[in-house]
């Protein structure tokens, strides 16, 4: 595993000018100097510099899938809270189902969690989401937790080792929302075992040799873990 | 109101001890709290205060939201113990004036067009008051709104001057502003020294006004670097496992 | 506002048949409890009380007024709370809603009927003037249990508190030229000096979800409770308040059980408090 170094920065912090490098992600341009726009891990790629944020809301891109809970059913939509900056309209025609004008409540209801993509996000930051897809769907049965939307990168690990090896040592079905919520289903222990873990991973997402101790940490019985 | 307290001797010290370009004892703590997205204790002198930052998130009642950028709402309050005599909680007219002052000073520096239609609500609580709580509220707002990973052209910082006995000083303690002759809050933006807030009552000729001033730009910076370290404190220590 | 999707409240239904919770503690037992006093110099008691993450900070402000008519010779006492909007993305700025209201008057009732101030040991002259006791709750943290949170970080504000003879000195002196009982308080109490009390309750509160009771309610607990039972135990394990919330129900056996669970964790409770406030 590499150990990279991983250089925190701030607002304001100067990065580098626009002489040799190209401001990427999470950066601000003034008189040719690039400045981070937020707290952030740097992250230089030939000559583009990117800060990675470390906290805030869900930054909504299309494409994203999404653990969304339905706020309120409307005649033809359903305004659902996806954990962004605002709430996102999913249209009946973007349901698998045929739903009659003023029955989206029969379908989707104050509370319902469904798996969804992002379909549409527009200039007035607008979005949209769909549930027409292979693996999208009405929720039913397990659990929902949260973590930092920022740490879901680390949840998943590098190719998916981090989230292969909570599935494999508890035998749960995962599924994790780029939006930072993820549920859950399995027998109660690994369950808690799971909720355990992305807990740890969240409080140490930066530190080095963390899927190490979450191995650990899997293996050993969840009555001695809490 | 006269006094006859002397708040500054012949040798230029001051009631606390301090030279007159001396900075109070300022100590900060980012990411306190559990539920906001962003927070910030700080102690600044005898002040003490908190800020929570919740947001971006939807403005409402709707007919507040601007379709270009988000709104900023900071609210500034005191504590009903946080005063000698105990304040009744509420917000009266001072406080609401301070909070949109703050307000407008933050909206200056918050990316605010990355975020039509949202709100980020900042909520500043003083515990314990002893003189320049604006100050204090406004650099640990700063702190808050880095802490909450919202994006900022420069972590706003802020710092008062002032003239007691007919001198110019940097950041007036509670008897200098309750019986000085000049008070002076500043907040700015610290990489540029864009001034973002500044109010000023009492007495000043024009060059005091400009020592003032410079004091308080230069009180401003250091205070900054505080909220720096306090930042990359939080956040330097998770990369190391207890 | 923030909302609390059905497949959590199922799940957590579903723990609490298997006589499990979210976190790992069992139906008995409160989460870590940390306090700390005398954090603020301008009040005459202040305290901060974590219960798990809920953190509720806790000022008195002590000062003369004048007493009730209908009590001439007997001191004062309010409470206050605030649900501030940093504790939580639901809370919102402006006057105080129900909730907080309610957990002002709860708090308080367990303050004033368990006489722990002893307000008779508070009178300057009587019909004139009286010391006031203000007790100002604010949260600054929201996960659950806001009653128990705030009723530690008062009752801990109060044993920080002092009667503040020095900062009222000039009001004092004042005073004793019209009123010589005064002047023979001030050379009994020449100083700041400690707020009478009394032995204090411990308030317990309990949420019941699926048929299933359980003491200090994280967030996640509250959200799907259907009633909730707050039971204020004294030191000989005594009952001196209660309060019923929430539009569930209960049965007698479920009250009594409540109450066993509240006295013996109120002992535990009672014994933190006393370490931290050095007793």
């Amino acid at each position: 595993m590499s150990q990279e170094k991983r250089e925190i920065v701030i607002p304001s912090q100067l990065l580098g000018d626009t002489g040799g490098n190209k401001a990427g992600r999470g950066t601000f341009v003034e008189n040719g100097k690039i400045y981070s726009e937020m707290l952030g891990i740097l992250s230089k790629r030939s000559n583009c510099i990117n800060v990675i944020p470390l906290k805030g809301r869900y930054n909504a891109i299309e494409g994203d899938f999404v653990i969304g809970i339905i706020q309120e059913a409307m005649a033809s939509s359903w305004l659902v809270d996806i954990n962004a900056p605002y709430p996102a309209l999913l249209h009946v025609n973007e349901v698998p189902w045929d739903v009659e004008f003023g029955e989206t409540e029969k379908y989707l209801n104050y509370g319902d969690s469904v798996m969804a993509k992002i379909l549409q996000v527009d200039v007035e930051k607008k979005l949209q989401i769909t549930l027409k897809d292979r693996n999208l769907y009405k929720i039913r049965g397990g659990h929902i937790t949260y973590i930092e939307p920022s740490k879901v990168p680390r949840l998943i690990g590098k190719k998916g080792s981090m989230i292969s090896l909570l599935k494999k040592y508890t035998r749960c079905r995962i599924f994790v929302g780029q939006n930072g919520r993820i549920w859950i289903d399995g027998d109660e222990d690994g369950v808690a075992k799971v909720i355990y873990a992305i807990r740890k991973i969240e409080k140490e997402s930066l530190a080095f040799g963390l899927t190490n101790r979450i191995e650990e940490l899997l293996r050993k019985n969840i009555k001695d873990v809490q | 109101m006269e006094s006859d307290i002397k708040l500054i001797d012949d040798n230029g010290k001051r009631l606390d001890g301090r030279t007159p370009d001396e900075l109070r004892k300022i100590k900060i703590e980012a990411g306190v709290l559990h539920r906001a997205e962003g927070s910030c204790y700080l102690e600044w002198g005898g002040n003490k205060v908190m800020v929570a930052v919740y947001g971006p998130r939807e403005a409402l009642p709707r007919h507040t939201q601007n379709p270009l950028r988000a709104i900023v709402n900071a609210r500034y309050n005191m504590a009903a113990f946080s005063v000698d005599d105990r304040k009744r909680p509420g917000p009266d007219r001072r406080s609401r004036e301070i909070s949109k002052v703050i307000s407008e000073a933050l909206e200056k520096v918050i990316l605010v067009d990355k975020f039509p239609r949202a709100a980020i609500d900042v909520n500043i609580e003083v515990l314990n008051a002893e003189a320049g709580t604006r100050c204090a509220g406004l650099t640990a707002a700063g702190v808050a709104l880095a802490d909450a990973g919202i994006p900022l052209k420069d972590i706003p910082v802020a710092c008062a001057a002032g003239k007691v006995d007919g001198h110019v000083v940097l950041d007036l303690g509670k008897e200098e502003d309750n019986f000085g002759d000049a008070d002076l809050p500043i907040a700015i933006s610290p990489r540029t020294n864009e001034i973002l807030l500044l109010q000023m009552d009492g007495h000043l000729t024009v060059e005091e006004f400009d020592k003032a001033l410079e004091m308080a730009i230069n009180g401003c910076h250091i205070a900054s670097g505080i909220q720096k370290k306090a930042i990359m404190d939080k956040y330097q220590n998770a990369t190391e496992v207890k | 506002m923030t909302i609390t999707p059905s497949i959590k409240r199922d799940y957590l239904s579903k723990l609490a048949e298997q006589g499990k919770r979210a976190d790992g503690r069992t139906f008995n037992e409160f989460r870590k409890i940390e306090i700390e006093t005398g954090l603020f110099s301008k009040a005459e008691g202040s305290a901060q009380v974590k219960i798990g993450n809920t953190q509720v900070v806790a000022g008195i402000k002590i000062l003369i007024g004048t007493p009730y008519p209908d009590t001439p010779e007997s001191g004062v006492m309010t409470t206050a709370a605030e649900l501030i909007p940093m504790a939580s993305p639901d809370f919102e700025a402006g006057p105080p809603r129900e909730k907080a209201i309610e957990l002002a008057r709860v708090v308080d009732r367990g303050i004033r009927e368990s006489k722990i101030i002893e307000v008779d040991k508070l009178c300057l002259e009587p019909g004139e003037a009286i010391w006031m006791v203000f007790i100002d709750i604010h949260i600054i943290d929201f996960d659950g249990n806001l009653f128990d949170a705030s009723s530690l970080a008062a009752l801990a504000a109060l044993h920080n508190a002092v009667i503040p003879i020095e900062r009222s000195r000039s009001d004092l002196e004042k005073l004793q030229e019209k009123f010589p009982s005064v002047k023979k308080y001030l050379e009994e109490h020449p100083t700041d000096y400690p707020l009478p009390l009394k032995e204090p309750p411990i308030s317990c509160t309990t949420v019941k979800y699926n048929n299933a009771l359980m003491i200090d309610p994280a967030l996640d607990e509250e959200e799907i409770a259907e009633a909730r039972l707050t039971v204020a135990t004294d030191e000989n394990g005594d009952i001196r308040a209660m309060q019923k919330g929430l539009n569930g129900s209960f049965t007698v056996e479920e009250i009594k059980k409540v109450i066993k669970a509240s006295i013996d964790n109120g002992t535990k409770i009672r014994e933190e408090l006393y370490k931290s406030v050095g007793k």
